[in-house]
């Protein structure tokens, strides 16, 4: 039987979230440049600041702009509700300290972007939230950290470096069977390449820097939840079913049930650590999500083909991507990423450090920077760049060699981008000029 | 707040509110497959207005200890049995779709009990489809889909939450994936076989409908329309959720009625 249909993603990615300004009938999401709004009266602003009535009040808490970003990715990825935030790393720190008071305990994957490596590792750990981390590789590991004051499991769905594919459906069980959530980093995979919820996870968060905003114009995070997570019958969340005194007693779950996760980060979280999104950047990231699906299936081919080019080339020593049988998540990326693994991977070229350097330095095409996720391809050399310091035995520690290098591949013509690449390995692979 | 009815555990939101025995009372009961949150809003503004606020959880439904209640009859007498617990003489009661049904059968039963009725959302005679209900039998995500979509306008996917961030799609598919299996075809089945004559039915009655609602589009009401004491305030753009599409307006049109003298 076929019952009534849900708009398709393509037709949410330009349409959800907005209808055109009543004010105005500007098609174009308008940009509500403003801090706060004009209320009707006493009796409307005391109604506002006491959740009595829908509304912004000013655009550190929410915004209009703001708010169409939010629920457009809620709509993409099938969740209740979003939280733009100032970045990922900012969308990272609303969830946990969301959910988390000092002396709780989280259990991540070890194959993490350094900057949320640092976050769990470090800085968190000051304030008393630890971390153990783990090998993503089998799920079991996740598990054998759980200790009984862990509140949260978290891994990126394509981890960082050696793009190791977390088993959302295995790691999910294992959390939801210890009665925990698990949060992921769904940066390098988009709404558009995998159902992240549909898998099992309850939260996630995009840098929205990279795909979906798409043309590196913009910093900006975006956290989202499922609302499947029962935070009563967990029993372990007091932040989410306790009266919370800063707030005048609200007990988040009872008040609000699918929507308390997201009710406390915004009305907590973002009222006082005020990591909140400029109208501006949501109206940039905007931009790039009303083209989401169109651009990752082209981002998916060019990484196929530039894929392909550097596995037949005698100075690539290996090509890490999880759509080659030689990687150890190939059967796991074709049950979990249908559509593609993504556009971000590394390989290592034969000659260590020097090699590299003049890899990169021979580049015309592939933009040397420390980013991703962009429509122009993107190159690092983390031997020569973020991680100079180390040496070859600590850049084993990271996953990494003097040889990886990182491409995020974008837009242009393929041919053009595997040129590119030929032309740099050429010269690459040429002996260094004998010093006189 | 926890109390027992019917020896079962069953869960009201009280908007941080002990009842108090000197305001005057609005109980809140909500529609198929849902709980006492979808009233959030206007629950919690009541609340802190002056007035006692009983939001429950139907027995099966959020917090409320089941098994599901099987006919409007039977919710309509745990209705009142919730007013016995909590020793309320009379009281109003706002009631959307499958809940307004069971504020309106308490009424017709215990017409001395119930000052006056808010039905949000509301058709009378209720049927529901036969596809409907029978992939609600099955538990199929159909039915979930159905209630989804059929319980929004058709521009909700499309248009500003106006709650900021939020997805009412999302909000309700999640809701609907709590409950325990057959309590969304309890509460459609007893919606569908619901009659009644509503003869006693003499309090003040105020139909909020939504113009754009297609579960129980607006001539769907023209029998309770004719009760004697009714008025009808119409909500152009919004679809069954009322409470969620528009909260503003919902919450408008029940202050004034809900204001008035007993």
């Amino acid at each position: 039987m076929s019952g009534p249909k849900y708009p398709g993603f393509d037709t949410l990615a330009l349409h959800a979230g907005q209808s055109p300004d009543p004010a105005t009938g500007s098609r174009a999401v308008p940009i509500y440049q403003t801090t706060s709004y004009v209320f009707r009266d006493t009796e409307h602003a005391a109604s506002l600041f006491n959740m009595e009535r829908a509304g912004h009040v000013y655009s550190r808490i929410s915004n209009p702009t703001v708010a169409v970003l939010e629920e457009r990715i809620a709509a993409l990825e099938g969740g209740v509700g979003a939280i733009a935030t100032a970045s990922g790393q900012a969308a990272l720190h609303l969830a946990v300290a969301t959910l988390m008071d000092a002396g709780e305990h989280i259990v991540a994957s070890g194959s993490l972007y350094g900057g949320s490596h640092n976050l769990l590792g470090y800085t968190l750990k000051r304030f008393g939230v630890e971390t153990t981390f783990v090998s993503p590789r089998d799920p079991e590991n996740f598990k054998r950290a759980l200790k009984p004051n862990t509140r949260l499991i978290f891994g990126e769905t394509l981890g960082n470096p050696g793009l190791d594919v977390l088993d959302i459906p295995a790691v999910a069980a294992i959390a939801h069977e210890a009665k925990l959530p698990l949060l992921v980093d769904a940066t390098f995979t988009t709404p558009y390449l995998m159902n992240h919820f549909g898998l099992g996870a309850d939260l996630l968060y995009h840098s929205a820097t990279k795909f979906l905003g798409g043309h590196g114009v913009a910093i900006g995070g975006v956290l989202v939840d499922s609302g499947r997570f029962d935070w009563e019958a967990s029993g372990k969340f007091a932040t989410l079913t306790a009266p919370y005194e800063g707030f005048h007693g609200m007990d988040f779950e009872e008040e609000s049930g699918t929507r308390a996760f997201l009710l406390r980060a915004r009305r907590e979280g973002l009222r006082d650590f005020g990591a909140c999104m400029a109208p501006m950047t949501a109206f940039h990231i905007l931009q790039g999500v009303e083209t989401l699906h169109l651009r990752m299936p082209r981002h998916v081919e060019n990484t196929r083909a530039v894929v392909a080019f550097l596995e037949k080339q005698p100075q690539v020593e290996r090509v890490i991507y999880p759509e080659l049988s030689s990687h150890p998540d190939y059967e796991l990326c074709k049950r979990l990423l249908p559509k593609g693994a993504g556009a971000v991977f590394s390989f290592e070229i034969k000659g260590g450090r020097p090699a590299g350097r003049k890899f990169i330095e021979s580049l015309r095409v592939f933009s040397h920077l420390a980013n991703v996720g962009d429509a122009k391809s993107l190159v690092i050399h983390p031997a020569t760049t973020t991680h100079y310091r180390m040496s070859d035995a600590d850049l084993a520690k990271s996953g990494i060699t003097a040889g990886t290098v990182r491409l995020s591949v974008g837009l242009e013509a393929s041919a053009d981008l595997i040129e590119d690449l030929e032309r740099a390995l050429k010269v690459a692979a040429k002996p260094a000029a004998a010093q006189p | 707040m926890d109390f027992v009815v019917d020896r079962r555990k069953a869960f009201a939101y009280i908007a941080a509110h002990a009842p108090d025995a000197r305001k005057r009372t609005i109980v809140f009961v909500h529609g198929a497959g849902l709980d006492h949150s979808t009233f959030g809003l206007q629950s919690r503004y009541f609340g802190y207005h002056g007035r006692n606020v009983l939001a429950l959880d139907l027995p099966g439904h959020g917090r409320s200890e089941g098994p599901p209640i099987p006919t409007i009859a039977g919710m309509a007498d745990w209705v009142l049995g919730v007013l016995d617990a909590h020793e309320i003489a009379a009281a109003a009661i706002v009631g959307h779709s499958m809940g307004a049904l069971a504020a309106l059968e308490a009424a017709n039963r215990r017409p001395e009990r119930i000052e006056r009725i808010a039905c949000i959302g509301v058709g009378y005679p209720m049927k529901v489809s036969e596809a409907f209900l029978e992939a609600a039998r099955r538990n199929e995500q159909t039915a979930f889909d159905m209630e989804t979509i059929w319980g929004h306008a058709a521009q909700v996917p499309l248009g500003g939450n106006p709650n900021p961030g939020m997805w009412m799609y999302g909000d309700m598919l999640a809701r609907l994936a709590r409950l325990a299996p057959g309590v969304l075809y309890n509460d459609l089945k007893a919606c569908n076989e619901y009659a009644s004559d509503f003869a006693n039915v003499k309090c003040p009655v105020l139909l909020i409908l939504g113009r754009r609602d297609a579960m129980t589009p607006p001539r769907a009401a023209s029998l309770l329309q004719k009760l004697p004491n009714a008025k009808t305030e119409f909500v152009d753009l919004s679809g069954h959720s009322l409470m969620a599409e528009a909260p503003d307006a919902t919450l408008d049109a029940l202050i004034p009625f809900l204001a008035e003298p007993r």
